[in-house]
């Protein structure tokens, strides 16, 4: 082996070595990427599926007419306004008979979500003949020992780091030997909007604040940006005009989600006086910035339609505008779809400009129209995330699930369309 | 008479005319005899009519609704008498503000009498005004297309001209995005400049001290505030550091890896994931954020005696770096696939390796793009809000030190526009002064970076 070829081989040597190394360095790369999105839905998942599900507790209410209806009237108002607090109080202090105290009657009645006295009424005016019987109920806990049940490691903590207090947790256990406390479902959870405390809070306020703000969004957006994408792609002429137009598009699809927000607050609310929190200014607000989006979709699926389907067209004699309405729209509608239903998907994650119109509002009654307050999905998660008690991390957590959720649906619509209606040329 | 119902009965109307015109034209058609034909399609006839009814119908009622709120003002003043005028303090028009504010049904309690009179008053006409309004519109738009049924004959070439309007109509679409822009720009610069009457633009750009808290009253001591905003602009830069360091070796080197590594097959697996990280909403980064890293970094920051924020720069910008990556990612994958394959092959041919090409010759060759890619990604994270929002700090600090709590430009202009707002103090117009400096500053990173990757790709067209 003379003196080159032995330089070659050690070179390549090292050369070998410094490819392997770079080739392991963008697979860390892809590890890391991939891993990051491991970890994140996975600690998202673990807390989220928590709120799920939430803490009852058995008793046994006795529906006491001298409570209910101490005059004996049997009139249902006379019933509803009646104090149901009492009748839980009663069960209670049956079971743990030593509890003498005011305030220690008061903090074993913390145990119970106050959402139950609503709850028994309800049972109650709807079956009358359960006046003076017995009766066993899943009562939901308040949130507290929701929180304290779902995490056991809590009840080791110190008393004032926990929640609630060693003598409330000594009841709580007492009941639990009792067989007296399991997990049911969250209904509340699906059906409810906001509320001030966690175990009655719901997502569904902002599900449908979500609804109208996207209705509104698609109402506006999608005919606006499929007649730009038109226009520019098929019709327009090449002048300093329509490359303009394409400038701003282009800018405004990265122009930063807030100042859309700005926007809305200066022109929609301050200047137009349209009424704050609503659907439809939100609606507004995502519409304009969804446009770039849709219209950049618009154009890449005109783009792919080939040239000889509009040259046959215009050789059968038809206007450039009927080639556009009968054969190539209809041909890239797919491609349009899809666009949009990305981009309905961005507008479905984005708060930021909401926040600068007002949709942040404490609502606890599920919108019903365009025009009442309400929140959206993501907006709400900021919210919870906002508040301070405990219980609200983890409806946080399912908050984002839920609009996790919302988004894989979305998109693998969006995929379904594009695999089942898209031409290959 | 309502928005809806408006629109319900115009559609009704132009289904009519639809049918109507249709009819019209074919019975003219027919009039005419076997040799003879009307030069357009009966339907273009309609359309035409339709045009008639739809779009005066539209730019009326947008006239009306700017209008309104003048029409408003004259209405309550021409109703409250000269006493109640006079006898109030301030200026006439914030009387009409108070009449429109108050709730008839539940009228707060002292409300002087005369006014909630007005308020009513104002109520009825203003609804009596709108109905009359509606249906003269409506009337008018049925009359003018019914005019345009009349003219259909041999000579009028119903198509040029509805196609000509469906053009126009287009184009009018696609300034929407010219309007957006201008808008964005009007509203941004007209509350900045009230907010620089207030404040020099000098001592915004270059004070060292945020502290809009303070200017809630004006009887206040230090009521001025102090709205110099160069810790905000340093902590935007800080997190936006961070953000960078974590997302571009991630995200460039996974495009390389991309692009130049993997077989099709892991490709078509990779590629999807990383866009599922590109479409998890920042709402999401911005609850991990606050939720896990933010503890997590402060344990670890415990664990070696390190005095970490659990609101520290360092989580915010590292989760902000996460979302990032995919935006890098798949930028530059594209700029690297567009390198013509004769320069990797007369790499290859001189006997190359692979990484010696990466390196060498598809590197330099796709910087251009590969810069713009950045810059754009670094636009994304100045304008980013709901990780800040979450995980970031609110108090403006001054600092390098990335396990402080530092704020930025967009956690500032949500802070000062959340809550109670008063159009004319310092504090909220602050928040138009922050948009602009953020919009200016994205937009010359966006120009700038859209010119090199526009350059970038011509160049290898």
């Amino acid at each position: 082996m003379n003196k080159n070829t032995r330089i070659i081989a050690e070179s390549l040597k090292k050369r070998n070595r410094s490819e392997s190394t770079f080739r392991l360095m963008g697979l860390l790369g892809i590890i890391s990427a991939i891993s990051f999105l491991v970890i994140i839905l996975t600690s998202i998942i673990n807390e989220g599926k928590k709120a799920f599900v939430s803490t009852q507790i058995k008793l046994d209410i006795f529906f006491d007419s001298k409570i209910l209806d101490p005059s004996n009237s049997g009139k249902i108002t006379e019933i509803e306004n009646a104090n149901y607090q009492t009748l839980i109080k009663a069960s209670l202090l049956n079971f743990f008979p030593d509890v003498k105290t005011r305030n220690d009657q008061r903090d074993l009645l913390s145990m119970i979500s106050s959402s139950e006295q609503e709850n028994l009424m309800r049972t109650l005016t709807n079956d009358i003949s359960l006046m003076n019987t017995k009766k066993e109920f899943w009562l939901k806990s308040s949130s507290k020992y929701d929180v304290i049940n779902k995490n056991p490691e809590m009840i080791d903590f110190a008393e004032e780091d926990r929640l609630i207090s060693n003598q409330q947790l000594f009841w709580f256990n007492e009941l639990k030997k009792d067989n007296r406390v399991n997990f049911g479902f969250n209904k509340i959870f699906f059906t409810a909007a906001d509320s001030t405390e966690p175990e009655q809070a719901g997502i569904w306020g902002s599900v449908m604040g979500s609804f109208f703000t996207l209705f509104v969004t698609l109402l506006l957006s999608f005919p606006i940006a499929v007649a730009a994408g038109v226009f520019l792609e098929e019709l327009a002429p090449k002048n300093r005009f329509t490359h303009f137009i394409e400038v701003n598009i282009n800018n405004l699809a990265a122009v930063p989600s807030i100042i859309f927000g700005l926007l809305g607050l200066a022109i929609f609310l301050n200047v137009m006086h349209l009424p704050r929190s609503a659907p439809l200014v939100g609606g507004m607000v995502l519409a304009l910035m969804t446009l770039p989006t849709i219209i950049i979709a618009t154009r890449a699926s005109l783009k792919a339609v080939p040239p000889s389907i509009r040259e046959a067209a215009i050789g059968m004699g038809a206007t450039k505008m009927q080639t556009v309405t009968h054969h190539v729209l209809p041909l890239s509608m797919p491609g349009i779809s899809t666009g949009t239903i990305i981009g309905m998907s961005q507008a479905l994650g984005e708060s930021a400009p909401l926040l600068m119109i007002g949709m942040v509002a404490f609502i606890v009654d599920v919108p019903e129209s365009f025009l009442d307050s309400s929140t959206v999905l993501p907006v709400q998660i900021y919210l919870w995330k906002s508040t301070a008690a405990r219980g609200f991390v983890e409806l946080t957590a399912a908050g984002v699930l839920v609009l996790l959720t919302f988004l894989i649906l979305m998109n693998s619509f969006a995929i379904i369309i594009r695999k089942k209606f898209e031409k290959k040329w | 008479m309502g928005l809806g119902s408006f629109c319900v009965l115009i559609i009704l109307i132009a289904t009519f005319i639809t049918w109507y015109g249709n009819n019209k034209a074919l019975r003219v058609n027919h009039a005419l005899g076997k040799d003879l034909k009307l030069p357009s399609l009966p339907k273009y006839y309609s359309f035409y009519a339709i045009l008639w009814l739809i779009i005066p119908s539209i730019i009326l009622i947008l006239t009306w609704y700017i209008a309104k709120p003048l029409i408003l003002d004259v209405l309550v003043l021409s109703f409250i008498s000269e006493d109640t005028i006079k006898n109030f303090s301030g200026d006439p028009s914030m009387l009409v503000d108070r009449v429109k504010s108050i709730n008839i049904e539940r009228p707060f309690p002292g409300t002087d009498t005369n006014l909630i009179e007005a308020a009513v008053y104002l109520k009825k006409t203003l609804e009596r005004v709108q109905t009359f309004t509606f249906l003269s519109i409506l009337s008018l738009g049925c009359f003018l297309s019914f005019i345009a049924i009349k003219k259909i004959n041999p000579a009028f070439r119903a198509r040029q001209i509805v196609e000509k309007y469906n053009v126009a109509i287009l184009l009018v679409c696609s300034v929407v995005a010219i309007v957006t822009t201008i808008g964005i720009v009007f509203s941004l610069i007209f509350e900045a400049l009230r907010f620089f009457d207030k404040i020099p633009l000098f001592d915004f750009l270059f004070g060292l001290s945020w502290s809009p808290q303070m200017a809630i009253r004006e009887d206040q001591v230090a009521s001025q505030g102090s709205f110099g905003a160069i810790p905000i602009f340093a902590g935007t830069l800080l997190i936006t550091i961070i953000a960078m360091t974590v997302a571009i070796p991630v995200g460039l080197t996974s495009a390389i890896f991309l692009s130049q590594y993997s077989s099709p097959m892991t490709r078509s697996i990779i590629k999807p994931l990383l866009e599922i990280l590109a479409g998890v909403p920042t709402v999401v980064y911005g609850f991990f954020a606050a939720i896990t890293v933010g503890p997590f970094l402060k344990g670890l920051g415990d664990v070696f005696s390190l005095n970490i924020a659990s609101e520290s720069a360092l989580a915010a910008g590292s989760v902000m770096g996460i979302m990032i990556i995919p935006f890098i990612s798949s930028l530059s994958d594209d700029v690297i696939s567009a390198v013509p394959q004769s320069l990797k092959d007369g790499s290859y041919a001189m006997g190359a390796t692979k990484s010696e090409t990466v390196k060498k010759v598809i590197l330099p060759a796709a910087l251009p793009g590969i810069v713009g890619a950045i810059l754009l990604a670094i636009s994304r994270a100045v304008g980013e809000t709901m990780i800040v929002v979450m995980a970031a700090g609110i108090a403006a600090n001054l600092t390098a030190n990335p396990l402080e709590a530092v704020t930025t430009v967009t956690v500032q202009i949500v802070t000062l526009l959340i809550g109670d707002q008063e159009f004319d103090s310092a504090k909220t117009l602050a928040a138009f002064a922050l948009g602009i400096t953020l919009f200016v500053v994205t937009l010359m990173l966006n120009l700038f970076a859209l010119r090199i990757v526009h350059k970038y790709r011509e160049k290898y067209e």
